[in-house]
């Protein structure tokens, strides 16, 4: 993907005007690839995201899908193929090396790199976190193909190409783009961004084993340590139910506090839109949007947010979005479903206090 | 020690606007700054020359008038200052960007002495892609330490450096050998003001200029448009959804009645709601 935006539409509308016939090496490129991101025991849940998103594009190309597993155990990553084909895919393509027990670029790079060499997949999704976007840059360097990152919305064209959108210019505007050229067509999705699939219980698939051909002594990274975070202390935002959000409309940072309160009556975990961030209102990991944290919650409150694209993106998925914002004209009411054109200062304590009367109510009744 | 630090000169992104009718940025007035994650990355390199000696490169590629933030960047304390610009790098995507400063970050290396670690930022806030650095690492084949908070030990006897690292659900200490390329995570430390002397010496300083042919590119083919495999095909303003916000009445009520008539909007909107939040607010 562009790292700059291109300067003006012109010269990428008419290179996109351009029909150019994919190249015969990569004609028999087939199949739409996920990368796993196993780690610690366990699947993120990104991954299981991305096979359902995954599913729709292979169902649409009339191809398989198919899961990457790249880790230390071959058991453990058997039991792990086993909830990738429960989520819908139809092959596992598995790495089991010790070298790969902990998460380092170089041998994962070479793993992922010669699996694609091998097996020419069309498509290669992975999510977008820290372990996905290092994989990432690497793997679509080393096959010099084209890589989209922070996808909103992937789709196949009439041309059997990945039509892959994303915001751009600081989230002001939305723009799809394609790797015509060159396979595989990569992307980078971030959590919570698709739909987490249902699981089919029982439903199989086939593992296809691959060798790394790499031993420690040729890997000059170590891992010497990991420090896993105290899960207390680290906003769940993403996966949370219920999210309480403030943005410039609290007018200060004291006023945040009225966010903090409401969140703690209902239960939520509370965040703030990217100016609260770069005012040092709130820390980076309560971002909401684009560049922070993506949301599916039940239920969104936005108190004093505007509701840029850059937001709107990171919150859209929400079952219900209520907005509170003085502005009627605020873009936030376009995509809320329920809004209140009112000062969310004043009206975030009587919300909190209203919410915790028939809350407490409720539990007496119980 | 020397480092290379790739910043990049960004349009303040709070000040962009769209073009209501023809869905274009309106860059005409609108202020350019230096990539805010870069300042990290610059400043984890200045606190390393401090501390070892050496010397600091910045280097930027885009138009001409990307020297104003190379400039900065020698107020802060900089030794040296890069310009790689051409019309050939235009619409350069990831991976053509990648390959031009790789290609620039070796010339430097044959022009002021070898580099032992690249720093960029984790990112820039105009295309937060967070792909360049892992770009410039592979072309250079330099060992990847992406995210990371703090470098814990750097060893120039044994050319030995750690780090620590954010990684899903934890920090990774992670040891590597020189060269590297190190993207600094935001928040990690914070900018230096510059000297006067600094800010003296960087109106004076001589800004070093390369086009491709100086940065020692013959392969135009990898660069701009042309070395880029994505194409955006489309730029759009998202769709206003048909149905906007059903608006709570807010007319002749006190804050009580408002908050009970939006409590009751949400309830009525979604029943089960009120069971999420009961088991919720009681703690499970």
């Amino acid at each position: 993907m562009s790292d700059a935006p291109r300067q003006t539409p012109a010269p990428a509308a008419s290179r996109a005007g351009m029909k150019k016939e994919l190249p015969e090496r990569f004609r028999s490129y087939k199949h739409v690839w996920v990368f796993i991101e196993y780690e610690h025991g366990h699947i993120h849940p990104v991954s299981l995201e991305l096979l359902g998103e995954g599913r729709k594009l292979a169902d649409k190309l009339q191809v398989d899908l198919a899961g990457v597993l790249i880790g230390g155990d071959a058991a453990e990553l058997a039991e792990a193929a086993q909830v990738c084909f429960e989520h819908g895919a139809d092959i596992a393509y598995r790495v089991a090396d010790p070298v790969l027990t902990h998460y380092r670029n170089e041998p994962y790079t070479k793993a992922l790199t010669d699996l694609v060499n091998t097996y020419q997949p069309e498509i290669v999704l992975l999510g977008a976190t820290t372990l996905g976007r290092d994989l990432a840059g690497s793997v679509a360097t080393t096959l010099l193909t084209g890589l989209t990152a922070d996808c909103t919305e992937l789709a196949i064209d009439d041309e059997r190409s990945l039509a892959a959108t994303r915001p751009t210019f600081g989230g002001s505007l939305l723009c799809t783009i394609h790797t015509l050229n060159f396979r595989p067509q990569m992307a980078t999705i971030r959590p919570r961004v698709m739909a987490m699939p249902l699981a089919s219980p029982g439903r199989t698939g086939r593992i296809v084993d691959h060798a790394l051909d790499m031993t420690e002594i040729d890997i000059i990274t170590k891992v010497l340590q990991f420090i896993p975070d105290r899960d207390t202390q680290k906003a769940q935002l993403a996966y949370a139910d219920v999210v309480v959000a403030g943005g410039l409309g609290l007018k200060s940072a004291e006023n945040f506090q009225l966010v903090k309160d409401l969140a703690a009556v209902l239960g939520a975990e509370y965040g703030g839109s990217r100016p609260l961030v770069q005012k040092g209102w709130i820390t980076a990991d309560r971002q909401i949007g684009q560049t922070g944290k993506t949301i599916r919650p039940k239920l969104y409150i936005a108190a004093g947010i505007s509701g840029a694209i850059q937001h709107r993106v990171g919150v859209e998925g929400a079952d219900m979005i209520v907005a509170i914002n003085t502005d009627a004209k605020a873009p936030i009411f376009d995509f809320a479903q329920i809004g209140i054109v009112a000062n969310a200062v004043e009206l975030l304590p009587v919300l909190t206090a209203a919410f915790r009367r028939r809350l407490s109510v409720h539990r007496l009744a119980s | 020690m020397h480092t290379v630090v790739c910043i990049k000169q960004v349009p303040d992104s709070a000040q962009i606007r769209v073009h209501p009718v023809h869905n274009t940025i309106m860059r005409q007035g609108v202020p350019t700054i230096i990539n805010p994650y870069d300042l990290f990355a610059l400043e984890a390199a200045l606190a390393l020359r401090d501390k070892l000696g050496g010397s600091v490169t910045v280097l930027c590629m885009g138009p001409p008038m990307a020297e104003d933030s190379l400039r900065k960047a020698l107020t802060f304390g900089a030794d040296r200052a890069v310009l790689l610009t051409d019309r050939y790098f235009a619409g350069s995507d990831t991976l053509a960007t990648s390959f031009a400063l790789s290609s620039a970050i070796a010339r430097i290396g044959e022009t002021f002495g070898p580099v032992d670690i690249v720093f960029t930022g984790k990112q820039t806030i105009d295309g937060d892609t967070a792909q360049v650095g892992p770009g410039i690492a592979k072309r250079l084949d330099l060992n990847q330490l992406t995210y990371v908070s703090r470098i814990t030990d750097l060893d120039t006897e044994t050319r030995q450096i750690t780090v620590e690292r954010r990684a899903e659900g934890g920090v990774q200490v992670l040891k590597t050998a020189l060269p590297v390329l190190v993207t600094m995570l935001e928040g990690t430390n914070e900018i230096r003001r510059g000297s006067l002397a600094d800010a003296l010496r960087a109106a004076r300083a001589e800004v070093t200029i390369w086009n491709a042919a100086d940065a020692g590119i013959t392969e135009l083919l990898k660069c701009g448009l042309r070395g880029s495999p994505t194409v955006v095909k489309k730029v759009f303003a998202p769709t206003a959804r048909a149905d906007k916000a059903a608006l709570i009445e807010t007319d002749g009520k006190n804050g009580a009645q408002i908050a009970d008539a939006l409590i009751a909007a949400i309830l009525d909107r979604n029943p089960a709601l009120d069971a999420d939040l009961r088991r919720l607010s009681a703690g499970f």
